[in-house]
């Protein structure tokens, strides 16, 4: 259904040229520019872990190029055509996950793949916008804050996908997913008792999640407790990441220097351990410089969020934007041995197509919230 | 919906600011977690994560340094390192293990043995690390490989440097070996040094002079990654090779006293004596070391070893004999120092002797006797009954203490492992070993130079240049000269002298080598088989060890006795006489008379040594 109210139309004329033509192509400055930044230092960083391998950089950039094509697009799009697609988007989701289940293809011991023919991929990446973005509309359609029913029904939306990628095995994913649909709950100004409620329904989930584990998912959150007690094993991930961030010191090894790296100690180091790489070659002056980018890019997206002219879109890139910052948050916990290692990629930075695509069209939903607003008044 | 709720924007659009705000401070809070943990990992943390990676990058590796190589006197090489070559495989470049095994097994020998190693070696080693599947090849198989190599990508031939022992038997009881170091040995050692080192002197002057061959190791500190693969070498301390050495040895001389020897068992000991200078040394049979080095097998080992005639053991170092009437000169000498006897005294000789009281024979080796007989005479037809005499009147400890100022009873300190001592009976040492008093009779035995007696073919040897040197003793030794021959500097090897003139007199001196002269060269000498056809005089004593006792009024024919159990035959002798330079000893086992047997062997050596004199 469509909601006629937040009829959007464009204003011309009363800006300067500059602003016209960017709100023209619905893109934000400063969230482009903070986004190519980081993408650039991505680059830098990969050609370094990689041990300078050009073929992974052109691979790299031909998915960047995809991924702000995707993020052009998807800004385009305004937000109420998102809204009136939402049920559509969530319930072909729901279907794929379903069929991943059945006749998914495994990779590195997990199902998450699904090949069409032309193009193999992971509906999970579908649901990481679709339930968000299922969430904001179920609850933008009632007054906030929403009713205990409301909330009932808003968590089985969020469980039933989380469930289904839990099951592939895909923690990482899962948990972002859950944490998605969570913040839209959380920004929609659902009271404190309600909370607090929700709080001691995930405690009492946790150990019902800890059974249904896989083994190996529940030895990386062994191994995160106590790293040493298998230091050739499980934990060796953790051990080398570590050496690597903390050999890195103040300024760092300088690019291209990092021995853990080069010497191939650190694993994963273009994936998930990307940041061991950034952070034994620049050390902790670089590191700062790079929280503050993340951090902008999330003040940027908060921002926006505040800015949004109906509710939809304010809890849409709310949750958004947070996610990215968990995504950020996670990735580096997890390297630096603060949290279990649950495989997420470092955004924008970390080797790797499918949740890159899927991030840049989450800023590219950003993007259009913004540059679709209705202008009120000067 | 139990009651109608109106959608209030404005309120929604504040509670909604509330909750980015707080959302903002958390997300702040959580940056500041993170840096929080960076700074304990970076700045607090810094130095040991910095060791740690470090230690994860560097490791050293040592390089073995060369071993010395060993000249003879002559610069002839005894001892060298040779390349020899191996098949190696580094198992990541092969595709197809099993078939490339296989392959390389039609061209070459792989025999099980080889590959139940290689297959072991493949587990345990990493995937680049070439592993051997043969060691040794000949030239025939490096040729064969060579020809067929581009067929085996990642199967290499590798040298390596493997100790060689050219003259081979010749050699092996005064060089000895080099074989793989054991534990037990790695204790003794600086095990640093010896990291890259994989063989150590097992015997001989390789054991002896280990310390001088074998040089100092060298590093190279390498970058390694995570798998130990060597990315590159970052700092380099070269090793210091072994020193060389060179013997006093003369490699013509050690064949001719070899050949001389024949198919005997025994030793022939040549000596400088007037420096102390092993010329030669031979124990036979001898074997072949170079399989020590590589590793014998089991089976030629305990062929080696189960060898009735004892190819391993080192008789002119170790072996024990009764030195028989080769210790006639110098318990003469003890008999005129200690004024028992006189250079005119006559005993005269019935062909047995016998103490009052005791019907016990002591027999001459001359059934008739030899008549009246002064002390030359003793010597030169070695009269058994003069002995007997004498040595009763001077008593074994007087004797006793007279004969170790020959070095005999002592170890003569070679530079070589594991020289015996051998037995200079005293009444002090049977009651100390056996914890017996000494019988008179002993005396009589002991004075011919049975009994108790044994000696080392060294000792003799070692006496002997005593003797020739009117008593100059010079600790025999091996090593003449340390360093490469390359090198300018040379070191002399300095051995001790001491001056033993003051053991006999002048008059004592010259008499006992006169008759030792007149034992080779007058018509009664016991050795005079050897004196034709000499342009010099030798100075020299037979002698006769018993192995098998015989009894009373028996008659020893040698041709009864089973061979093994025949006398053995030894020979002392110095030449030339007046101006000695070489001093020999020789032992011949079951050779039965010394002067048949052992005398022609010290005179095949001294003429080679006449005829082609050393450089010194």
């Amino acid at each position: 259904m469509m909601k006629a109210k937040n009829k959007e139309y464009t204003q011309w004329g009363e800006r300067r040229q500059s602003r016209m033509f960017t709100r023209g192509l619905h893109l934000d400055i400063p969230l482009l520019l903070s986004i190519i930044i980081l993408s650039a230092v991505g680059l830098a960083i990969l050609y370094s872990a990689s041990g300078q391998n050009d073929a992974i950089i052109a691979r790299q950039l031909t998915r960047l190029a995809l991924a702000f094509t995707v993020m052009f697009i998807v800004a385009q799009i305004p937000p109420h055509h998102i809204q009136f697609w939402a049920p559509w988007a969530f319930g072909g989701g729901l279907i794929l996950l379903a069929a991943v289940l059945l006749v998914g293809e495994a990779g590195k011991g997990a199902q998450r793949w699904l090949d069409l023919g032309f193009f193999r991929f992971q509906p999970s990446e579908v649901m990481k916008l679709a339930v968000p973005v299922m969430v904001a509309w179920y609850l933008a359609d009632n007054p906030m804050p929403p009713t205990l029913k409301n909330l009932f029904i808003a968590s089985l939306l969020i469980i039933v996908p989380v469930i289904l990628i839990a099951k592939q095995p895909d923690l990482g994913t899962s948990i972002l997913i859950a944490s998605s649909g969570v913040f839209v709950l959380l920004l929609s100004g659902i009271r404190g008792k309600h909370v607090a409620a929700f709080m001691a329904l995930i405690a009492t989930c946790t150990p019902l999640l800890w059974f249904n584990l896989h083994a190996y998912q529940k030895t990386r959150v062994m191994t995160f407790l106590n790293p040493e007690n298998d230091p050739l094993g499980a934990g060796y991930h953790i051990i080398q990441s570590k050496i690597a961030i903390g050999s890195g010191g103040t300024y760092g090894k300088g690019w291209l220097n990092g021995t853990q790296s080069h010497l191939e100690f650190l694993p994963e180091r273009t994936t998930d351990f990307i940041f061991s790489v950034f952070s034994e070659e620049f050390g902790f002056i670089g590191i700062v410089c790079l929280l503050a980018l993340y951090l902008f890019i999330v003040v940027r997206g908060l921002y926006i969020a505040t800015q949004a002219q109906s509710t939809f879109s304010r809890l849409l890139a709310g949750s958004l934007i947070l996610t990215f910052f968990v995504y950020t948050f996670v990735n580096i916990g997890m390297v630096s041995g603060l949290l279990p290692v649950v495989g997420l990629p470092l955004p924008l930075i970390s080797y790797g197509g499918t949740s890159m695509v899927t991030m840049m069209a989450g800023f590219g939903v950003l993007m259009s919230i913004h540059t679709h607003r209705r202008l009120l008044s000067n | 919906m139990a009651r109608l709720r109106i959608k209030d924007h404005i309120r929604e659009s504040r509670t909604f600011n509330e909750r980015a705000a707080i959302a903002l401070a958390l997300v702040i809070i959580m940056i500041f977690v993170l840096l929080a943990r960076l700074v304990y990992l970076q700045i607090i943390s810094h130095e040991h994560f910095s060791t740690l990676a470090e230690d994860n990058r560097v490791s050293i590796v040592p390089i073995p340094p060369t071993r010395g190589l060993i000249y003879d006197r002559n610069g002839i090489i005894l001892a060298q390192n040779l390349p020899a070559f191996s098949l190696e495989i580094v198992p990541e470049r092969v595709s197809d293990m099993g078939q490339t095994v296989a392959a390389i097994g039609a061209i070459i020998e792989i025999t099980d043995d080889h590959l139940k190693r290689f297959n072991k070696q493949l587990q345990q080693k990493s995937a680049f690390r070439s592993i051997p599947l043969r060691t040794h090849l000949n030239d025939v198989e490096v040729a064969r490989f060579a020809a067929n190599r581009h067929r085996f990508p990642g199967v290499e031939i590798e040298a390596r440097l493997v100790r060689d022992y050219p003259y081979s038997h010749l050699t092996a009881h005064v060089i000895g070996y080099v074989g793989r170091i054991n534990v037990k040995e790695l204790k003794r050692v600086d095990a640093a040094n010896y990291s890259a080192t994989h063989h150590i002197g097992k015997l001989g002057i390789e054991k002896f002079y280990e310390d001088s061959l074998h040089g100092t190791v060298g590093f190279k500190n390498i970058e390694t990654n995570v798998v130990g693969r060597t990315i590159r070498t970052l700092e380099r301390t070269p090793p210091l090779p072994g020193r060389d050495l060179h013997l006093t040895l003369d490699i013509q001389l050690q064949h001719i006293a070899d050949k001389a020897l024949g198919n005997h068992r025994g030793a022939a000991i040549a000596i400088d004596p007037r420096n102390g200078e092993v010329l030669a040394m031979v124990s036979k049979p001898s074997y072949d070391p170079n399989p020590f080095v590589v590793g014998i097998s089991s089976k030629s080992y305990r062929a080696l070893q189960s060898d009735i005639d004892k190819p391993l053991f080192n008789r002119a170092l170790r072996g024990q004999y009764p030195p028989g009437s080769t210790i006639k000169p110098f318990v003469g000498l003890a008999g005129l120092e200690n004024n028992i006897v006189t250079t005119d005294t006559n005993i005269f000789c019935q062909g047995w002797f016998s103490l009052k009281g005791d019907d016990h024979k002591y027999r001459d080796w001359k059934k008739r006797g030899h008549g009246n007989a002064t002390l030359e005479k003793a010597i030169i037809e070695s009269c058994d009954v003069y002995f007997y005499d004498m040595s009763l009147r001077l008593g074994i400890d007087a004797m006793s203490d007279y004969l170790s100022h020959f070095g005999l009873g002592k170890k003569t300190g070679i530079d070589l492992p594991g020289e015996l001592a051998g037995i200079l009976p005293s009444s002090h040492w049977k009651r100390q070993k056996k914890g017996l008093p000494w019988y008179t009779g002993e005396t009589l035995i002991s004075g011919i130079g049975q009994g108790y007696n044994l000696t080392t073919p060294l000792q003799l040897a070692s006496a002997t240049a005593t003797l020739a040197t009117r008593g100059l003793h010079s600790r025999p030794h091996l090593v003449k000269i340390f360093g490469s021959r390359l090198n300018s500097a040379l070191a002399p090897v300095a051995f001790e002298q001491e001056d033993r003139h003051q053991i006999a007199t002048d008059e004592h001196w010259e008499y006992m080598v006169e008759a030792m002269v007149k034992s080779v060269h007058s018509i009664h000498g016991t050795a005079r088989a050897i004196s034709k056809g000499m342009s010099f005089k030798i100075a020299g004593k037979t002698g006769t060890a018993q192995v098998f006792g015989i009894k009373q009024d028996e008659k020893y024919v040698k041709e009864d006795i089973a061979e093994r159990l025949r006398d053995h035959a030894l020979f002392i002798a110095f030449a030339p006489a007046d101006k000695p330079e070489i001093a020999i000893a020789v032992i011949v086992e079951n050779g039965g008379s010394g002067g048949a047997v052992a005398a022609p062997v010290a005179r095949k050596i001294i003429d080679q040594y006449m005829a082609s004199k050393p450089s010194s």
